[in-house]
């Protein structure tokens, strides 16, 4: 099953890369990792997507807890939360095209952010699988790049983590 | 905004604050800390700090031949007074030599401090000489580790690696110092206390897990003890007997928790696992209450997971959350330091009344008898060669089973750990974990060091010594007395044996051939070197070793060089699944 984790660790150098370690060194699988620093500049918060059996999932969230620079852990999974994630994407947009992109982008709340008498480049947010979609709604030769943000995430309700 | 890390900052009248270079910060600190044994070897990177060290003499150092014997001999000091251990190297090759030491100790969660020189800050990321990534390089085998890149930062840096180092789930921390930070100034003062936001491990155990505990386990019809190196290292033997004795259970030691139960008791049913005895592995297979302390279900104590101890709802206690349910499903985990809930377990049995079912009890040890009777350690020592497990035996019997012991890794070190009885904790010191050969010589340094009245005994075999052999020069210069056994089988023991078990009996490179002779090469370093042929030379040697009480003796046993440890449980398969002899 999928599960998006959120940590809050010291934003120190070598944090990100002892959390990034961890994942690779245990055999955990990451689907997307992302992090910044918090209102607390002192801390970072880090979202990582992964996928495992409930007894991975155990471990994962135990052996991110030892880690010396992580403050919290949490599996968001547990309950309500939404999930975000930007997209940016370049597509070819020449005769006919442009106006069909341009629609499409209106369908699923894009906003074309930089135009060429080429291209459009667009910006997406939203769950991974509306960018998914929006991806496969576009006819794949028009595609010139693509890059996502990995997700983020946060609880639903007044509580914090 | 809240500060990651406070720290009392009290300056007390010998922490008067004064303006220090980051090398005497160093020195103070190690001072301050109360440290007594610093072992390392001098480079470039860590000129600075050498240089104070030579001003002062409150912390003796230990110069060794190589840096991974630096961090071995911490790494028994550790073991064997349950202190911090300190190292000290320099930087690059320094720093890279150490890393089989630290990952030795990680594995085995050995609290050590170790101190690397680095690149001047304005040098790092150049592939500046003798500059490695070392907390990059040592981030998946320490407990933590720091770059120090302010010299304003250093006391409270390396009081915090001392702080992680011997709290929680003990283990290895890293200050890299690069070398302009040991000759920035700043004022010192060195903090008494740490307390992290990030870092606060669970000492205590729940009372309510804990109770349900005492009452799984009282009521029990095959109760079983099983623990491990935990035990040692929360000083939880002296609560762990108590409790054992009082329930009347048996119990079994892991290979890193030898010591912690006494051998000769007659509850102590030796070592499980791999080579464990047919009656604890037995006994862990049919139990109906398994009791973990302080020990991690490691692939060697478990054999096929999925067959492991088939009847038993299992307690596990551990400082560690992520030893618990991590190879093994738990009914009960408690969290907490060993030995205040082993003693929050005995105050919980005290007010039980009839705690035990002595009938049940009476039938299990019947049982275990019953396997006991098979006595797989048993081996037949004839007149012609000399048996292994004789030489160890003869070691036990004639050191009164009180020796400190170390060991390398093979063979000889299951002999050591089957055969010579503790009947208490830290007097073992072996890796357990890691598995590395070179460990035992500079082991047993840091043991004689640790322990400079006891007779240090290092177990050896003649592949695994010359894996750090440049010691014996170390131990002349220190005068350590430190008594070694070698097997000298002139195979890598192990190895030869599963080749002959799972391998056709190829013996690819398993043979060592050229050997030194071992006398000559012990008197090369100025020691003595005595050899046994025959079974009829090993107690006299022992014997001469012993009597030279204030010489290194190299005692070379030529034993049966195709023997093999027994009982052995092959990979994959269940404990109960042994190949006896």
């Amino acid at each position: 099953m999928r599960h998006i984790i959120s940590i809050l660790l010291e934003n120190e150098a070598g944090a990100l890369s002892r959390v990034a370690g961890l994942f690779s060194a245990r055999g955990y699988n990451i689907e997307a990792m992302t992090v910044a620093p918090t209102h607390d500049a002192s801390i970072s918060r880090m979202t990582v997507a992964t996928r495992g059996s409930e007894e991975v999932m155990e471990q994962v969230l135990k052996q991110l807890n030892k880690l010396v620079e992580v403050i919290r852990v949490q599996d968001l999974s547990d309950g309500p939360h939404i999930e975000r994630e930007l997209m940016l994407i370049k597509v070819h947009a020449v005769g006919p095209d442009r106006e069909e992109v341009k629609r499409l982008a209106d369908i699923f709340r894009g906003r074309i952010i930089d135009v060429t008498d080429r291209s459009y480049t667009m910006e997406l947010t939203g769950t991974g699988e509306k960018l998914d979609a929006f991806i496969h709604a576009l006819d794949p030769g028009m595609v010139i790049e693509v890059v996502r943000s990995g997700a983020s995430a946060i609880s639903r309700g007044a509580k914090g983590i | 905004m809240t500060s990651p890390t406070t720290t009392e900052q009290r300056p007390t009248a010998q922490h008067q604050e004064e303006e220090l270079t980051g090398a005497e910060i160093v020195v103070r600190a190690l001072r301050d800390e109360g440290v007594e044994y610093l072992y390392g070897y001098p480079g470039g990177a860590v000129l600075y700090i050498y240089d104070e060290l030579f001003k002062q003499d409150a912390v003796k150092h230990i110069l060794v031949r190589h840096e991974q014997a630096a961090v071995h001999a911490a790494d028994a000091y550790a073991r064997i007074t349950g202190k911090v251990g300190v190292a000290l190297v320099t930087s690059g090759p320094g720093a890279t030599n150490a890393v089989t030491g630290i990952a030795t100790a990680y594995m085995d969660s050995i609290p050590l401090v170790v101190i690397t020189g680095q690149v001047p800050v304005a040098l790092i990321g150049n592939d500046a000489f003798q500059e490695v990534d070392t907390v990059g390089i040592t981030r998946p085998c320490t407990k933590h580790n720091f770059l120090v890149k302010d010299v304003r930062d250093l006391a409270s840096t390396l009081k915090t690696a001392f702080h992680l180092a011997a709290t929680g789930r003990p283990g290895p921390v890293l200050v890299d110092i690069p070398k302009d930070i040991t000759g920035h100034k700043t004022l010192y003062h060195y903090p008494e206390k740490v307390s992290l936001r990030s870092y606060k491990p669970t000492v205590k155990g729940h009372p309510g897990q804990v109770r349900k505990a005492m009452q799984m386990i009282a009521g029990a019809q095959r109760p079983m003890f099983y623990t491990g190196g935990g035990v040692i290292l929360a000083n939880g033997a002296e609560e762990l007997v108590k409790l054992v004795r009082r329930l009347g259970a048996p119990v079994t030691n892991t290979f890193m928790g030898l010591g912690g139960y006494p051998a000769s008791d007659r509850q102590f049913l030796g070592m499980l696992g791999m080579h464990g005895t047919y009656e604890a592995n037995m006994a862990v297979q049919n139990c109906d209450v398994l009791v973990a302390i302080g020990a991690r279900f490691d692939d060697r104590v478990t054999g096929n997971i999925a067959k492991f101890a088939p009847h038993a709802k299992i307690v596990h206690v551990d400082i560690d959350p992520s030893s618990i349910s991590k190879n093994v499903r738990v009914d009960i985990p408690i969290v907490g330091d060993l030995r205040q809930v082993l003693a929050e377990m005995n105050q919980i049995l005290a007010e039980m009344d009839h705690p035990t079912d002595a009938r049940a009890l009476a039938a299990w040890w019947a049982q275990i008898e019953d396997w006991r009777k098979r006595d797989c350690l048993h081996y037949i020592q004839n007149d012609e060669v000399i048996k292994p497990q004789f030489v160890i035996q003869k070691l036990y019997e004639l050191t009164g089973g009180d020796a400190v012991v170390t060991t390398d890794v093979g063979q000889h070190q299951m002999w050591a750990a089957q055969f010579y009885g503790f009947d208490r904790p830290r007097r073992w010191a072996s890796s357990g974990g890691l598995g590395t050969m070179g460990y035992g010589l500079p082991a047993a340094m840091g043991a004689q060091l640790a322990e400079p009245d006891s007779t240090v005994l290092c177990v050896t075999g003649e592949g695994s010594i010359q894996m750090n052999i440049q010691e014996l020069s170390t131990c002349l210069q220190y005068r350590l007395p430190i008594k070694i056994a070698c097997l000298n089988n002139h195979y890598l023991g192990m190895v030869r044996q599963w080749q002959e078990f799972f391998y056709g009996s190829r013996y690819a490179m398993s043979y060592v051939d050229a050997l030194p002779d071992f006398v000559k090469l012990a008197e090369a370093f100025g020691h003595v070197g005595l050899r046994a042929d025959k079974p009829a030379d090993v107690e006299p040697v022992i014997r001469e070793a012993l009597r030279l009480k204030d010489r290194l003796v190299f005692m070379d046993f030529q034993v049966d060089p195709v023997e093999n440890v027994y009982p052995m449980v092959p990979a994959g398969a269940a404990l109960s699944e042994m190949i006896l002899v």
